[in-house]
């Protein structure tokens, strides 16, 4: 059975080559740190369902003071110029999207068909895992498609995948390490703590009162979480349930559906949902790493009075 | 409330403009330590949550394809096309892709979208290359902003879009928590009042879409003088 093992193991493939990439690099100032923090990276796919926990800890820890204490190096530039780019590009045309779209497309037909194969009733793929399998699959399908069609050096992805990859530098890590803190957060407790204090700050005797703290109560929450997930669950225990629902008589579907998405308008704002606003302004190179977060506030501000219009004429209907 | 170190060290680490990455990581121990466990449970416990994490980043396996295909040209064909095509702007284009990506994403449809498959090497270029067409070369801060706008409707067309799937991971989630508190709830009627929302979000946004066209022309009048010297200074970094 391909499980998320098989994942794991590209991901710990292409990281070690991308630190192999940077130690041959010899005109690159920072290659050791960087070649280093990939490295420590690969490191954790490869082998981190086999380390001890501790172990794993340290390898983390590791990673992070090479951040801190001796920094990672900037992009390196591109290897063709603009004009060979526009020489190439007028050459293949149309034909370059062809490896572009094959992602999503084999993406898709391995989240629907794969399901259904099994080997001596054993299934092929983790059925709980199936669209990260298939989304890994894709991207082989996809290099194999560029590589056929394109003949490059062997080389080349592997150099382009380390550009890329430096451009983006410690933020590739970020939405990973924030999904750490929230399972630490988890442990500690964190969220019925701050559940326990806006239930004794805020008053709560009309509808409309609960209704506008549980939903800018799910925006924030989520703010401070980075992730609407983390925040439901403790935010509609604490006011969703036993006030929209039970003492107000509100209808439960209104209330967890549209707190959820008010829950979005919160992930909109947050430098703490990185995967969504931190990791794509270091990905487009944008010099202000919260510019995503700057275009999205105005909507998220308007969404979120929307979401708590649609929930206040609504959940109580 | 010692455990709330943790959300301190986030918003002050934040604030400060210390690493990210860095701030995170500290956050994370401290609220380990500062819930009672010891060291070494609390560092078992980080990498335990980290190496459970590792789907988490299976994006950038897409990453060798998409950077063979920018030194190929990608890039520069994505902006092409779109400047054939007379009446794209900037707006109108995100809007479209707002649509595609709202209604995609309602279908289950999630990995049509994304950041390093799609924003980067196609809808980015695609968006700078429609106002490029018009205004001719960008300033640095405009064309950051357009870059800015592609990667946010990414964002915005999944959240409002995939809620109205009824597989999707939050619906489930909902479903999860209201059966533990002894409420079921059919996951058609949770993804149906995800409709108004989904609408209002694609006619706030797209207001503000068809706006950015407005306001990118303004300021690049405004900036007619102010860019060349933009540009000069940028000379001087790169010197």
């Amino acid at each position: 059975m391909i499980t998320l093992e098989f994942v794991n193991v590209l991901m710990g493939l292409m990281m070690a080559g991308i630190a192999i990439v940077n130690l041959r690099d010899r005109t690159y100032k920072k290659r050791y740190n960087n070649a280093a923090f990939w490295g420590l990276y690969a490191v954790t796919f490869l082998a981190g369902s086999y380390l001890p926990n501790v172990v794993n800890g340290l390898l983390v820890i590791a990673m992070v003071s090479i951040v801190a204490v001796g920094k990672l190096g900037a992009a390196p530039p591109e290897q063709a110029t603009r004009a060979e780019r526009e020489v190439s590009a007028a050459r293949w045309g149309n034909r370059l999207f062809i490896p572009a779209l094959t992602i999503p497309a084999v993406a898709l037909l391995g989240t629907f068909t794969l399901k259904g194969f099994s080997v001596n009733g054993v299934p092929l793929v983790d059925p709980k895992q199936v669209t990260l399998i298939s989304l890994g699959l894709a991207t082989v399908a996809a290099l194999i498609v560029g590589v056929i069609m394109l003949r490059p050096p062997p080389s080349a992805p592997m150099i382009e995948a380390r550009r890329l990859m430096d451009a983006v530098s410690w933020a590739a890590v970020l939405p990973q390490m924030l999904a750490a803190l929230g399972a630490m957060f988890a442990l500690a407790g964190v969220g019925p703590i701050v559940a326990g204090i806006l239930e004794r700050w805020i008053p709560l005797d009309t509808t409309f009162a609960v209704v506008a703290t549980y939903t800018i109560g799910m925006a924030l929450f989520t703010s401070i979480m980075g992730n609407a997930f983390a925040a439901f669950p403790v935010m509609t225990a604490a006011i969703g349930l036993p006030l929209i629902v039970h003492r107000f008589g509100g209808n439960v579907v209104t209330m967890a559906a549209v707190g959820m998405l008010s829950g979005f308008c919160g992930t909109l704002v947050t430098p703490m949902a990185a995967n969504f606003n931190i990791v794509p302004a270091a990905l487009l190179e944008l010099p202000d790493q919260n510019a995503v977060i700057k275009v999205q506030i105005p909507t998220a501000l308007m969404l979120l009075a929307a979401n708590t219009a649609i929930m206040y004429l609504f959940v109580f209907r | 409330m010692l455990p709330l170190i943790g959300i301190l060290i986030v918003i002050a680490g934040f604030a400060l403009r210390f690493n990210p990455l860095v701030v995170v990581a500290v956050a994370a121990i401290a609220t380990g330590v500062a819930a009672g466990h010891a060291t070494v449970d609390v560092i078992s416990a980080f990498g335990k949550a980290f190496i459970d994490s590792r789907s988490v980043p299976v994006v950038w396996l897409a990453l060798p394809v998409i950077g063979l295909l920018e030194r190929t040209g990608l890039k520069e064909r994505a902006r092409t096309v779109i400047a054939g095509i007379r009446v794209a702007t900037t707006g109108r284009l995100l809007l479209a892709y707002l649509a595609l990506r709202q209604i995609t994403a309602s279908l289950g449809l999630t990995s049509l979208g994304g950041h390093p498959q799609m924003v980067r090497p196609l809808i980015a270029p695609m968006a700078e290359a429609a106002a490029e067409t018009r205004w001719g070369e960008l300033p640095d801060h405009t064309r950051n902003r357009v870059k800015a706008n592609a990667a946010a409707v990414d964002n915005i067309g999944l959240f409002f879009g995939e809620d109205i799937f009824i597989a999707i991971g939050s619906i489930l989630l909902i479903r999860g928590f209201l059966d533990q508190n002894g409420i079921h709830v059919e996951p058609t009627s949770l993804a149906l009042w995800a409709v108004p929302t989904a609408i209002c979000a694609f006619v706030i946004h797209g207001t503000r879409l068809l706006l950015l066209d407005r306001s990118l022309r303004a300021e690049i009048a405004r900036g007619g003088a102010g860019s060349s010297l933009a540009s000069v200074t940028q000379d001087d970094h790169t010197r």
